[in-house]
């Protein structure tokens, strides 16, 4: 693991209140935050591993367990709420046959809800990936889901 | 910065740049590609540009710019033909990309039917001027002066249009003549707070100690706002330089820039940004030779609402977790590692750039007595025409709304809007004449907040909204204070009893009680602000929750559990779109059978509704009442 990370240890050597965006930096690389991991953080900040967790606990980004391949996330801000938001990811929800919060069974999917993308002109909005849909509905749901691979 | 390279030099070269821009014989084609932009699909427009300007053999300059705030219209594209105006298209599809570039640009034809309006110098027949549309009549251009039409990667864009030419002029002034401006100009924190800037910066500045900070507060939170985002995706350096004008004033040698990471947009345009101020000399030692050194560094939130508070922020960049402290100590006296630091939010500062750019006295001619200059706001919801919009401070609810933003969606009724986010207040229709501006918000029970402007129509259920809204600040508070804690929780368990049903008499005065505890009672703004989304729903449509409590009814036919769907006897055609649509199953019927609901197995999803033909429109929406229909399936009558 501490080879796995080492690269990003250096960069962030000797710089003051660090913690955060190194955590950033491992999810980024691993796509979550397992115990090892952690455990390799606490060693380079020299912090314990409860406070790294405390840490990263507090923070809606951080995940402790993998991700699927594909992260769905349907914003459920006010604006979306007002224009059926709720809707959308129940239709999500119902497409790929899990709850909001978790991954299916062949770690292809996960559901994220998220507070708001900023992109409220376009309410309601799901982000795929790194592809932002707006003026959702419920069959545009299954059209773009359907044709994610 | 390279000896003998003085600002004027660079500025020489950047309006060099941007003139050629101006009056090449090119077509130019302008496209926004800010976050909201791309959800529109602007991507898709922006290839098949490239493509089709490659098949009609045309030599053209594609441009990628921010957004100019009307997200309704998007996608849009702008072209400019060498001596026309900008001519502005709007809500675009990729199918009619090919036609409209071979009609104008090949055949001259501009396409009035597509076009929205055209900017600049000129006319053309068929096409109002954009800024005489009514979506434009209140607004003015100050801080998003330049979105949309500079490109955003390019800093020499923005020097060529009078950027940086503020800092220019603070770097010979004294840091008391730019306070003294800034006094003049009237600027309020625009991260909703509304404390006069230049007062900040003062305490900031007379704080004692070496090693001071400046920050910009880029974690906009609130649900339903994006005020930031477009301003940092559109134009980043109006920030920057506002931030170097403190820095200097202040006295400050560190900055960082607080952005969420939700943004990763405006995050990617930021560091370009600060990469091409370095190359020129605006960012690092000895800036524009006047022996300031400066830095900004750039800090990813992680995805915390609590964060967005001052003490909050200065935590999380510390590294620990995001908790607010109790002030004073304010931080401009003891802020980020203990040493001096002045936070102000994205739109402040950008608004600093332009002050110092023209002048405060320019910037106070807008604005009302007490509120002075713009403020952008995302209005959003049930509104025709939704986008970021800028107007003086003080202009009218109603004239924003209405004027601005087109009315209410679909021809309803208007019945609140919410400003602030969840920290403001839910206003009425009695209160459409109330100016924007910090006082009159927070008379009315609500507040200024940074910008978010969500218009509810009568579909909009009040007492669902404040649900929401406190199921949003009870997840996100911290934990630290008890009455914040745990009586947000406890106003939560009240309203969701409400919106199913199981209201109680006293419920209203026990939720106003607890608001107040609340209010009084919480460290930070976050708990201090929670308890405004109830208390002016409760002041301003009691009858609203009476009616939940006492009747069982949700009058806007919202709350899951007070509502219910039936199939009216007398128009149902038995055509089977309901059944075959409904995801439960809890539709029974037939070929030439009258189709009948089982109540129990409902889940409400309105999906019945929504696919019963029009010209049959046999599945209504009721609460609080029975309809009288069937048991089982019958026959149609003929």
């Amino acid at each position: 693991m501490y080879k796995k990370l080492a690269e990003i240890f250096k960069q962030y050597e000797g710089e003051k209140g660090a913690v955060i965006t190194v955590l950033q930096k491992i999810q980024e690389k691993l796509g979550y935050l397992s115990e090892e991991a952690i455990s390799e953080a606490a060693k380079f900040l020299r912090m314990s591993e409860t406070e790294i967790f405390g840490v990263a606990s507090f923070y809606a980004q951080f995940r402790f367990t993998p991700r699927g391949k594909h992260a769905v996330r349907v914003c459920l801000g006010t604006a979306c709420h007002v224009r059926g938001g709720e809707g959308i990811m129940k239709a999500v929800e119902n497409k790929l046959g899990i709850e909001r919060g978790s991954t299916t069974k062949d770690r292809k999917f996960s559901i994220e809800r998220v507070a708001c993308f900023g992109s409220c002109a376009l309410s309601p909005v799901m982000v795929v990936d790194k592809g932002v849909y707006g003026r959702m509905t419920p069959t545009k749901v299954k059209n773009i889901l359907s044709k994610i691979k | 910065m390279k000896a003998g390279v003085t600002f004027e030099k660079i500025q020489k070269k950047a309006t060099l740049q941007w003139e050629a821009l101006q009056s090449s014989n090119k077509p130019r084609i302008l496209i926004g590609t800010a976050t909201c932009g791309r959800a529109a699909g602007s991507l898709d427009i922006l290839k098949i540009v490239k493509k089709e300007l490659k098949n009609l053999n045309i030599d053209a300059s594609v441009m990628e710019v921010g957004c100019i705030g009307l997200c309704y219209y998007e996608p849009m594209l702008d072209i400019i033909k060498p001596g026309k105006p900008r001519i502005s298209y709007s809500s675009l599809t990729p199918e009619v990309i090919p036609k409209l570039l071979e009609d104008y640009l090949v055949k001259d034809n501009p396409r009035p039917d597509l076009a929205l309006g055209y900017i600049g110098e000129g006319k053309v027949d068929g096409i109002p001027a954009l800024f005489d549309l009514p979506v434009f009549k209140h607004q003015v251009r100050i801080v998003l002066r330049n979105c949309g039409s500079i490109d955003p990667e390019n800093i020499n864009h923005y020097i060529a249009n009078g950027g940086y030419s503020g800092l220019v002029k603070a770097l010979s002034m004294t840091p008391e003549a730019i306070i003294d401006e800034l006094k003049k100009s009237g600027l309020r924190g625009r991260g909703g707070a509304g404390f006069p800037t230049w007062m900040k910066w003062d305490f900031c500045r007379k704080a004692p100690g070496t090693e001071k900070y400046i920050i910009c507060n880029a974690d906009e939170g609130d649900p339903g706002a994006f005020m930031n985002r477009s301003l940092l995706e559109g134009d980043p350096h109006s920030v920057l330089e506002g931030m170097v004008i403190g820095a200097y004033t202040i006295g400050a040698n560190q900055a960082y820039i607080y952005c969420r990471a939700e943004y990763p947009l405006a995050l990617e345009r930021l560091g370009i940004a600060l990469r091409q101020m370095e190359k020129y000399g605006l960012l690092g030692e000895n800036i524009l030779g006047s022996g300031f050194d400066f830095r900004i560094k750039i800090k990813e939130g992680a995805g915390a609402f609590v964060c967005g508070e001052e003490t909050s922020l200065i935590a999380s960049i510390e590294g620990k977790r995001g908790m607010p402290r109790s002030r004073p100590p304010f931080p401009a006296i003891s802020g980020l590692w203990g040493n001096p630091t002045n936070i102000n939010n994205v739109e402040t500062w950008a608004d600093v750039a332009v002050i110092l750019q023209k002048s405060g006295e320019w910037y106070s001619q807008f604005g009302n007595e007490k509120s002075k200059g713009s403020k952008t706001f995302a209005l959003v919801g049930k509104v025709e025409r939704t986008g970021l919009i800028e107007v003086p401070l003080g202009t009218k609810l109603r004239e924003i709304i209405y004027d601005v933003g087109g009315g209410i969606f679909n021809n309803r009724q208007f019945k609140a809007v919410q400003t602030g986010g969840p920290s403001g207040g839910c206003l009425p229709a009695s209160m459409l004449d109330s100016p924007a501006d910090y006082e009159s918000l927070t008379a009315a029970g609500s507040i200024m907040g940074s910008g978010g402007m969500i218009v509810m129509d009568e579909d909009t259920c009040v007492v669902d909204m404040a649900r929401y809204f406190l199921t949003f600040t009870q997840a996100e508070s911290c934990g630290k204070c008890v009455p914040c804690r745990v009586g947000t929780r406890q106003m939560l368990n009240i309203l969701q009893r409400i919106t199913r049903g199981e209201g109680e008499q006293g419920d209203i005065e026990l939720l106003e009680r607890l608001a107040n505890t609340v209010k009084s009672g919480s460290l930070c703004g976050l708990g201090q602000t929670a308890p405004n989304p109830v208390l002016t729903t409760i002041r301003y449509f009691r009858d609203e929750y009476e009616d939940h409590i006492n009747n069982k009814h949700c009058p806007a036919l919202v709350c899951k559990e007070l509502i219910s769907f039936y199939i009216l006897p007398d128009k149902c055609r038995g055509c089977g779109m309901c059944l075959k649509n409904c995801p439960v199953t809890a539709i029974d019927g037939g070929r030439k059978m009258i189709h009948v609901i089982d109540q129990k197995k409902c889940i409400k999803c309105g999906t019945c509704l929504e696919v019963c033909p029009k010209g049959f429109s046999a599945v209504i929406k009721v609460s609080g009442k029975k309809i009288k229909v069937p048991e089982k399936p019958v026959p149609l009558s003929k």
